[in-house]
């Protein structure tokens, strides 16, 4: 690591400032909006609670949360794209 | 600056960023075999394709002054349907020694499926008969972790490839330890939302090194930055990194990689 912690923030801090502002107005938006949210809600509500952890690799963990950790292959691909969060196992 | 771009699917690119690319000092761009956004009907698709991708995409890169490489296969988004697979991967053949050949790739997997496996294991199999290097596509989001186990898996189990022969593609924070702990290279991929951000991309180099790891851009049809890689190299000089330490990165360790294929003949322009 080349730089000070303040050397950090100066370079990061304000777009890191945007990103969570970004994320409070989007969960804004869901409140506002009609009907049921899906498991992709439960799922990035759980990964924002790795961004308070006093531990470090919160990227790493953010992303293992969002991952499926299931290690069999599926039996056959009935679509090509991915959505961001695990299906719960009762869905898939 | 000078760089490499390792994955750029250029045939979905216009001539404006060939020129921006050169401008900010692309000294080659390799070309992995791509999904195109849609399924292709038949086999003769992809040859019409991998005639592309051999014989037009050079000559409009050379336009620009810039060596153009390819890679060969089908894409782990049209491996569902194994028989077309099969087709395809019996085409590749044709094509390998054409001069801009560098491998196979980028093979690997979409939603870590039998039939993607099976065809994953196809083209393994043909890379390690004509002793290719390989290029794979790791799984986006979701996916990611869980594919890029079973890749690893299928390519430790045959005893005829060697790591240092395969760059994994797309790797993240949750999977680049086991990528490189296992004697693989990495490429990092800076596109937009569904891959890394370069300060991500270098908080991964400052962890692990920048042994045997890469930026790419994998620029296509979707919206994605050409410019990625140099505008990441920007970023890493503005966190005071030094210019070798950014050359390393983007020049040295993409040529290193690709030297391995005797086709590769190392840029001498600046």
């Amino acid at each position: 690591m080349t730089m000070t912690r303040q050397q950090v923030l100066d370079l990061y801090f304000m777009e890191a400032r945007s990103k969570v502002i970004d994320l409070a107005a989007f969960l804004d938006r869901v409140d506002r909006a009609t009907g049921e949210a899906d498991f992709r809600l439960a799922a990035l509500r759980g990964a924002m609670s790795v961004l308070t952890a006093s531990e470090g690799d919160r990227a790493k963990h953010v992303l293992l949360g969002l991952s499926d950790t299931s290690v069999e292959p599926i039996p056959a691909a009935t679509t090509k794209a991915a959505c961001g969060a695990p299906v719960p196992a009762v869905q898939a | 600056m000078r760089y490499i771009e390792p994955h750029g699917h250029m045939v979905s690119r216009v001539t404006d960023d060939y020129q921006d690319m050169v401008t900010c000092g692309c000294q080659a761009v390799c070309e992995p075999a791509f999904w195109a956004g849609f399924d292709r009907s038949s086999a003769d698709g992809f040859y019409d394709y991998f005639r592309q991708l051999t014989e037009h995409e050079p000559k409009r890169a050379a336009k620009f002054g810039l060596a153009h490489y390819c890679w060969l296969c089908i894409n782990p988004k049209e491996s569902e349907d194994v028989k077309l697979a099969s087709e395809v991967i019996d085409l590749i053949p044709k094509f390998i020694d054409s001069p801009s050949v560098l491998g196979i790739g980028e093979i690997g997997l979409n939603k870590n499926s039998r039939n993607e496996l099976k065809v994953l294991e196809m083209h393994v199999d043909l890379a390690a008969r004509h002793e290719q290097l390989i290029l794979v596509h790791t799984p986006h989001l979701e996916d990611k972790l869980k594919g890029t186990r079973l890749i690893l898996d299928v390519l430790k189990n045959d005893s005829r490839i060697k790591p240092e022969r395969c760059v994994i593609d797309h790797v993240e924070e949750h999977t680049v330890e086991m990528v490189l702990d296992q004697g693989f290279w990495a490429g990092m991929t800076l596109y937009p939302e569904s891959k890394c951000t370069a300060a991500r991309a270098i908080d991964i180099l400052e962890n692990y090194g920048t042994e045997r790891i890469w930026m790419n851009s994998a620029c296509d049809w979707g919206v994605s930055v050409p410019l990625a890689v140099p505008r990441a190299a920007v970023e890493m000089r503005r966190r005071g990194h030094s210019h070798e330490f950014v050359d390393r990165v983007i020049f040295h360790n993409p040529a290193r990689f690709m030297s391995q294929s005797r086709k590769f003949k190392m840029p001498s322009g600046i």
